[in-house]
C-alpha cells in the first residue's frame, strides 16, 4: 500500500471547490526598484524616503500571510519594485515559507548576496525564482536599466543563483536596446539548468500603474511592438500556432457586458502600502480595499477573508457602461487573444470600461494571422465566429494536437 | 544502510518540511532540497496515513500509536500496526519524519 501521494499541484487547485480558499496570492513588497527601466509601469527611485516610509512594515505583512495562510493559500509571489530593495525580505520569506507557503520571487536578481543565496539554498523556495533580463550586455542592459554597473551586479546574481542550485527561469523585456541579442539570450538561456522551454517576452509593454507620468507614458508606448512585429515575435515560438488551436478553442466567444470574466478577485494582491487589489495591475480606487485601515477582524473575519468572500464577489459584478465597449468589446469573440480588461482601461485611460485600441490592434493582428479575421473586418461584426475557432482547432495535425495539449 | 523503525521508535515530524491541512486534506510542504525528486513537489497522505500522522507527538511509541488507534478503529490490530510501520517506513525514507 502507498500512505504517501504526490500531490499534483494543478489537480489540487482544481478541485479546490470553497471560494474562501485564497488560490492566488501576491505581494507587492516594494515600488522601489533600484533600476530605471525606460518601459517600467511601477517603479519608484530606490532612494525615495516617502514611499518607503509608507510601505508596510515587517508586522504587517507577517500578519497578511498569516491571514492568506488561514485561507489555505499554498503559494505566495513577492513582487515589486524589487522586492530585494526591502532589508527585511530574508525574514519574511522564511516566515512565509514556515507557514508553509511556496515562495515565487520576481526580482531583476541584482540584490542576491551570498547570504541570500545560501539561505534560498537551504531553504528552497519551493517555485522557481523568475529573473527578468534587460540585456547580454552592460551596454545594452544598463541602457534598459538606466544605471551604470547594473549588468554586472546582475551577472553576479545570476552566478550565486547557480552556485547555491537554487531553481530560477529566466525572461526578458524586448526592448530597442537589446532586441539584437536575441539569439544571444536564447542560446544562454538554454543553458540555465531551469529552462525547460523558450523564455517568455514581455513586448506590449503596460503604461504607468499609478498614472503618475503622462511623458513616461507615451514613452512606453513608443516601446511598444507593432502588432504585426508582435505576431512575428509570437510565431518565433514552433509551438504557437498549434497551442492557439487548442486555446481557442476553449477561451474565445463575447464576454458580455460584465467586466471581470477574467480571474480577477478570485486571487488577491496586497500592494506596498497594505492595499486589497484584485488582480496585481488592478489599481483603480474604486476597486482597492484599504487594510490597514481595517483593523483586526471585520464583521468577526479577517480582513483578507472579507475582502475575498465579501467584497471581491460585489465587485465582480460590476457592469460595463461606456458605448464604445459595449458596441465593441462586449460583442468582440477575441476574448482569449486580448489583453483588455480593467486593469489596462484603468491604465490607459483612467476608468474600468474604455477600450484599449492598442490592445484591440494587437488581437486583431494575431487572429488574422491564426485565420480568424480577414483583412479589415471587426471581430464584434462576425457573427459566425464559432465556425471559424471549429475550423482552426480542426486545422492541426493530431501530433500537433496531441503536443499543445500536454504544453497547455 | 537505511535506517529503518520498528514498534518501539518514537518518530516526530522533521523541521524540514509543513504539514497543513488544506479542505481537509493533509498537505506536506517540503523546506529543503532533497525530499522530492523537484523542488516544488507537495505530498498529501491518504485517509490511514493522516490518522496516524496526527499522533506523531515526537512522544508516543509507534506501538503505543498502533494501541491507540486499535481502540478507536475496527481493525485487527496486526493490520494497524502493519499501516503504523508501513507509513512511517515511507515518511522516513522521504526524510518526513526523523527518529528520536
Amino acid at each position: 500500500m502507498t500512505y504517501v501521494q504526490k500531490l499534483i499541484h494543478d489537480g489540487f487547485q482544481a478541485r479546490r471547490s470553497d471560494p474562501q480558499v485564497l488560490r492566488n496570492f501576491d505581494i507587492e513588497l516594494t515600488e522601489r526598484c533600484d533600476n530605471a527601466c525606460i518601459h517600467c509601469y511601477i517603479n519608484l527611485p530606490e532612494e525615495d524616503e516617502k514611499a518607503r516610509a509608507a510601505e508596510m512594515d515587517t508586522a504587517f505583512v507577517k500578519d497578511i500571510l498569516q491571514q492568506a495562510a488561514a485561507l489555505g493559500t499554498l503559494d505566495v509571489r513577492f513582487t515589486g519594485g524589487e522586492p530585494l530593495l526591502r532589508e527585511d525580505f530574508a525574514e519574511l520569506y522564511l516566515f512565509a515559507r514556515r507557514l508553509g507557503m511556496r515562495v515565487t520571487l520576481f526580482t531583476n536578481a541584482r540584490r542576491i548576496t551570498p547570504e541570500l543565496a545560501q539561505l534560498m539554498g537551504r531553504v528552497i523556495p519551493g517555485k522557481l525564482v523568475e529573473v527578468t533580463v534587460y540585456g547580454m550586455h552592460s551596454e545594452s542592459y544598463d541602457a534598459v536599466a538606466a544605471r551604470r554597473g547594473a549588468f554586472a551586479e546582475f551577472r553576479r546574481g545570476i552566478d550565486l543563483l547557480l552556485e547555491y542550485k537554487i531553481p530560477f527561469v529566466v525572461k526578458q523585456a524586448f526592448l530597442p536596446p537589446n532586441r539584437h541579442e536575441i539569439e544571444e539570450f536564447e542560446a544562454w538561456a538554454a543553458t540555465l539548468p531551469g529552462m525547460h522551454q523558450k523564455p517568455g517576452y514581455s513586448m506590449n509593454f503596460d503604461l504607468r500603474a499609478r498614472r503618475d507620468h503622462p511623458a513616461r507614458n507615451r514613452f512606453i508606448q513608443s516601446l511598444r511592438l507593432s502588432p504585426e512585429e508582435t505576431v512575428a515575435m509570437l510565431n518565433r515560438n514552433p509551438g504557437y500556432i498549434p497551442e492557439m488551436r487548442q486555446f481557442c478553442a476553449k477561451f474565445m466567444g463575447p464576454p458580455g457586458d460584465r467586466l471581470f470574466s477574467c480571474g480577477a478577485g478570485k486571487g488577491l494582491t496586497v500592494d506596498a502600502y497594505g492595499r486589497a487589489q484584485m488582480c496585481l495591475q488592478l489599481r483603480h480606487p474604486e476597486v482597492v480595499y484599504d487594510l490597514r485601515s481595517a483593523g483586526e477582524t471585520i464583521n468577526g473575519e479577517s480582513p483578507l477573508r472579507y475582502v475575498l468572500t465579501r467584497v471581491f464577489p460585489a465587485w465582480r459584478e460590476r457592469r460595463a457602461e461606456n458605448p464604445d465597449y459595449l458596441r465593441r468589446c462586449a460583442r468582440c469573440f477575441l476574448k482569449g487573444l486580448c489583453e483588455q480588461c480593467p486593469a489596462k482601461a484603468w491604465q490607459e485611460h483612467g476608468t474600468l470600461d474604455t477600450p484599449v485600441e492598442y490592445l484591440c490592434e494587437v488581437a486583431h493582428a494575431r487572429a488574422r494571422d491564426l485565420g480568424l479575421l480577414y483583412a479589415d473586418e471587426k471581430a464584434w461584426q462576425v457573427e459566425e465566429w464559432r465556425e471559424r475557432v471549429a475550423r482552426l482547432a480542426a486545422s492541426g495535425t493530431a501530433a500537433e494536437e496531441k503536443a499543445a495539449v500536454e504544453r497547455i | 544502510m537505511e535506517s529503518t523503525v520498528t514498534l518501539n521508535s518514537i518518530c516526530a515530524p522533521s523541521e524540514d518540511i509543513v504539514a497543513r491541512e488544506i479542505e481537509g486534506e493533509l498537505i506536506i510542504i517540503p523546506l529543503t532540497s532533497g525530499i522530492g525528486d523537484m523542488e516544488d513537489e507537495l505530498y498529501t497522505l491518504n485517509e490511514t496515513g493522516k490518522a496516524i500522522w496526527g499522533r506523531l507527538d515526537g512522544t508516543a511509541t509507534l506501538g503505543d500509536i498502533a494501541a491507540g488507534m486499535a481502540n478507536e478503529y475496527d481493525a485487527p490490530p496486526a493490520e494497524i500496526e502493519r499501516d503504523v510501520l508501513g507509513l512511517l517506513e515511507e515518511l522516513l525514507r522521504r526524510k518526513i519524519v526523523i527518529v528520536r
